[in-house]
């Protein structure tokens, strides 16, 4: 083997990738709010009782569930213009990890509402507490931590998705990495160190998640 | 704009082709590893145990498709000459291997205690207790996740089409760029994942579902 390495191709180019960084920080978090959004208004309608609502989640969940989502932000990316949307790629980005994301959300937040029962809604009442007392207390900080574990690794996994949008070159850690490399052609080093940034990011973003598992629910369940 | 026809269907059917084999390579290349990984994740040995969690770390930690451009030029820095398909073989297999290793090590400290304990006051030794008698149990227990982690899988090939590799998602990539049709090409792309994938997922979920109830 007679490849040597040279990192300071990249390291050069250090300011670049700590912008792109913080761009794929946005992407995320744009992305997840989209995606939670689109997860409680999910959940909302497929929880109704009419069909004409629920059904359409329903094929919504399915068809993205099933479904590449390199495909999916293809198709997105080719669809808008079609109707008369222009946008920029990152924005198209932002919605199709929000499409993506809100897809899973809805099946999340779904098991959550319904791991809350009828019975602990009643004893709220019982208990002589306000019916926004019951829904904070009751309903909705329970099922916050019943969903809470799947919802931030689906998050963590929406961030590290965020690098198939350099396919339609969003601002993004990925597209500066293959922007450098065709620059430098330090293919393997340049990629080395994009994916030890990601492993720090998702890292720190799963500290984060703890940190804030353990203030706010940290009370008994039984 | 041109047709879609029986050239443009054909040439698809050719990336399908290499999706399925790359998934399949994956998926048994990844199990035969994940056993292993899962076994190691799970043995007595400190430092086994701290590097299979490591590995499986690191695989969780980083996008597939930063994992399948550092084995692709990984490998080629080796010296040997490989083709892109190969190379993109191994990334998805060391993929799944870490995947696979994660959902089985669930699965094995899911069996009750009892049985290696019952198993060791048999006097079966560690091979015997595993083969015969903890991992047909595991097996069981993580048939759901195993086979939602095929579809997710099936899924991840498609981004081997930005490696340059040309599977399905290629295909459609490069036939949407010569017909200028392409939300019906990639509406079409789109419905054959979703064919192969759709009574996967449904399959999965009415297995947990059954399991859910027989464990009530």
């Amino acid at each position: 083997m007679t490849y040597t390495f040279d990192f300071g191709a990249v390291l050069d180019r250090a300011p670049e990738l700590l912008w792109a960084s913080f761009g794929t920080l946005a992407l995320s978090l744009a992305g997840m709010l989209l995606a939670l959004v689109i997860g409680i208004l999910g959940v909302v309608a497929r929880t109704s009782k009419s069909r004409i609502a629920s059904t359409p989640v329903i094929v919504f969940v399915e068809v993205v569930r099933n479904t590449p989502f390199l495909v999916q932000i293809f198709f997105i990316y080719f669809a808008l213009p079609l109707m008369g949307i222009r946008l920029n790629p990152t924005v198209t980005a932002i919605i199709a990890l929000g499409i993506n994301g809100g897809a899973y959300a809805i099946e999340i937040i779904r098991g959550g509402v319904e791991s809350v029962s009828r019975g602990q809604i009643e004893a709220g009442f019982a208990l002589g507490l306000h019916k926004a007392d019951v829904f904070r207390l009751i309903v909705l900080k329970p099922a916050l931590r019943a969903i809470y574990p799947s919802l931030t690794s689906q998050f963590i996994m929406l961030t590290l998705t965020t690098s198939v949008c350099t396919s339609i070159a969003a601002y993004e850690l990925t597209s500066a990495a293959q922007r450098i490399e065709s620059d430098t052609f330090r293919s393997f080093e340049v990629y080395f160190t994009v994916t030890a940034i990601y492993l720090v990011i998702s890292t720190l973003m799963m500290g984060l998640f703890a940190l804030i598992s353990r203030h706010y629910f940290n009370y008994p369940t039984r | 704009m041109g047709p879609i026809g029986e050239n443009e269907f054909f040439f698809l059917m050719q990336g399908l082709k290499w999706t399925v084999l790359l998934a399949i390579v994956g998926f048994i290349g990844g199990g035969i590893f994940g056993i292993l990984i899962a076994l190691l994740r799970t043995s007595k040995k400190k430092v086994a145990r701290t590097i299979t969690a490591g590995y499986i770390g690191v695989f969780q930690g980083t996008p597939l498709l930063m994992q399948l451009f550092v084995v692709y030029y990984g490998v080629a820095l080796l010296g040997v000459e490989v083709n892109a398909g190969i190379a993109v073989a191994i990334a998805f297999t060391l993929h799944a291997s870490a995947f696979l290793g994660e959902i089985w090590r669930g699965s094995i400290e899911a069996v009750p205690k009892g049985q290696t304990e019952a198993a060791n006051a048999l006097g079966l030794h560690y091979v015997s207790r595993m083969k015969d008698v903890i991992l047909p149990q595991a097996l069981k227990i993580s048939l759901p996740a195993t086979i939602g982690f095929l579809v997710q899988l099936i899924k991840g090939t498609s981004l081997a089409a930005i490696v340059g590799f040309i599977e399905l998602t290629r295909a459609g990539q490069i036939i949407s760029n010569q017909t200028y049709r392409p939300l019906l090409v990639f509406g079409i792309v789109a419905a054959i994942y979703f064919i192969i994938c759709w009574p996967l997922s449904h399959a999965g979920s009415g297995l947990e579902k059954r399991m859910a109830k027989a464990a009530r």
